[in-house]
């Protein structure tokens, strides 16, 4: 092996060391974990549906159901493993909005409910929100003035 | 004491490591060293509500226990040298409050208890003190909240990311005694090779490690073969290949006498810990633990341990800053 003088050559050597995340094995876990999660996402809407609620209103109950569980399996620290497992696949679904949130209320119980809970509770998803409404503000905005 | 080659100094009396302690979390309890350790935790929060907390209690319950175990009285101890990786150092300082020995805090990432067995060194030789408290500690759910995501948060680690040790490890040293001595100190430089991962901390302190461990040997012109091990603090895995391979381009063959903590103290394969154990505890526990029951058994008589650490914060990490690396060696010796 050359000796290795200068950074670029190192940051060219470390890139060669460090093994890479295993993609394949990683996108097959996201690929199943996140069709089951839409999955039970379509049979709770399907029964809703079949209940007597119209479609609006079934989305709206899914949406729920579905933080409702990845919030509880957050506090009973089930979910971190699941997205251990799964990742994109349970994070990309609303399931991992949900626990992007409650995860930092948790952790920042110890800093009080004013400053820890309310200040730090969106210090994840801080970012998806704010872009997720922004890119919604301009696409309204879009569709107002071209559709 | 004086000062030898660039950086190291040798001692004229050399300080006796007199005692050491160590205390670790239910994780580190499964780990393949778990014997080796004076109290083994079955849960992380050890009673109290919070992390930090937790973690101060952890530090101040293995002071106590080194004092306790090396039979001299507190009032004894002349000085103390101690940091962690929270913010302002929190762990050492509200931890040992209560201790009344005169307080110095010490910041060197995971190279804090190296470092604080530097200037416990000097203090000795130099006739400042006679006996000297050292210790740190790190804790895993206090460093993910500080540095990376809740715990709670269900995200992947990459393969290249380290699992903080939770523990603290300590050590009473004395100007007079029966060893193993402090034969010298080699004080680490500053070296950032512009790695700005911060899920790669083996190889973002490797360098630095390198750095050292060849002034070292070329201050004292010695071969690698001289110590019985070479011991490191938590490269990891990739850190400790990076530091074998590059060594060996630069001419020191440590293939064979060459270990890190953060490969030994965890089970990578049963324990999921990706490239190892890290934090200021990894080699504060496995030194205090493991690696002193062995000098003191004359299992090993000669080693060189080299601590290393990432002086970085989640700030610099954030601003696109690359991590700056150092590393401290001392040498201990029957």
């Amino acid at each position: 092996m050359k000796p290795i003088n200068t950074n670029q050559e190192y940051s060219n050597y470390v890139d060669k060391k460090s093994p890479n995340s295993p993609i394949l094995k990683n996108c097959f876990n996201a690929f199943w974990v996140g069709g089951l999660i839409c999955t039970i996402g379509q049979l709770i809407m399907d029964f809703c549906m079949y209940k007597g609620l119209d479609q609006t209103s079934a989305t709206t109950v899914v949406s729920i159901t579905l933080i409702a569980i990845s919030a509880i399996l957050t506090g009973l620290n089930i979910f971190n493993k699941i997205g251990k497992f799964a990742g994109a696949g349970s994070l990309i679904p609303i399931t991992g909005f949900a626990n992007s949130i409650v995860s930092p209320a948790i952790e920042y119980k110890s800093e009080g409910y004013v400053m820890g809970v309310g200040g730090k509770m969106f210090t994840v998803a801080g970012p998806v929100l704010v872009f997720g409404i922004s890119a919604s503000v301009i696409i309204g905005i879009i569709a107002v003035l071209f559709i | 004491m004086k000062r030898i080659g660039k950086q190291t100094i040798s001692f004229d009396s050399p300080p006796t490591i007199l005692e050491t302690a160590s205390i670790v979390g239910p994780k580190e309890a499964q780990g393949p060293l778990a014997k080796y350790f004076d109290q083994c935790l079955e849960d992380e929060f050890w009673g109290e509500k919070t992390w930090e907390k937790a973690e101060s209690k952890i530090i101040k319950e293995t002071v106590n226990t080194v004092i306790s175990k090396s039979g001299i009285a507190a009032s004894d101890i002349d000085y103390c040298f101690a940091g962690d990786l929270l913010n302002q150092c929190i762990s050492s300082s509200f931890g040992l409050r209560e201790l009344n020995i005169p307080f110095f805090g010490v910041f060197g990432a995971c190279s804090t208890f190296v470092e604080s067995l530097c200037l416990a060194s000097v203090f000795l030789d130099g006739k400042a003190a006679s006996n000297v408290l050292c210790a740190t500690s790190s804790h895993f759910c206090s460093a993910e909240k500080q540095f990376r995501f809740p715990l709670e948060l269900g995200n992947q680690r990459p393969p290249t990311s380290q699992w903080t040790v939770t523990g603290s490890g300590a050590a009473i040293v004395s100007a007079s005694g029966k060893g193993p001595y402090i034969t010298a100190i080699t004080p680490g430089k500053i070296v950032d090779m512009g790695i700005k991962d911060a899920n790669n901390m083996g190889a973002a302190m490797a360098p630095a490690a390198l750095d050292t461990l060849i002034t070292h040997l070329q201050d004292l012109d010695r071969k690698p073969s001289y110590y019985d091990m070479i011991i490191s603090g938590d490269l990891g895995y990739i850190g400790k290949e990076i530091v074998t391979e590059l060594a060996e381009t630069k001419g020191y063959n440590i293939k064979n006498n060459y270990e890190d903590c953060g490969v030994i103290i965890f089970d990578k394969e049963k324990q999921d810990t990706h490239s190892g154990g890290s934090g200021c505890a990894c080699i504060g526990t496995t030194f205090s633990g493991y690696f002193f029951k062995q000098l003191r058994n004359r299992k090993l008589n000669r080693i060189l341990l080299i601590a290393t650490g990432a002086l970085t914060n989640a700030t610099t990490s954030q601003q696109g800053e690359s991590i700056p690396g150092i590393a401290h060696a001392i040498a201990i010796e029957n």
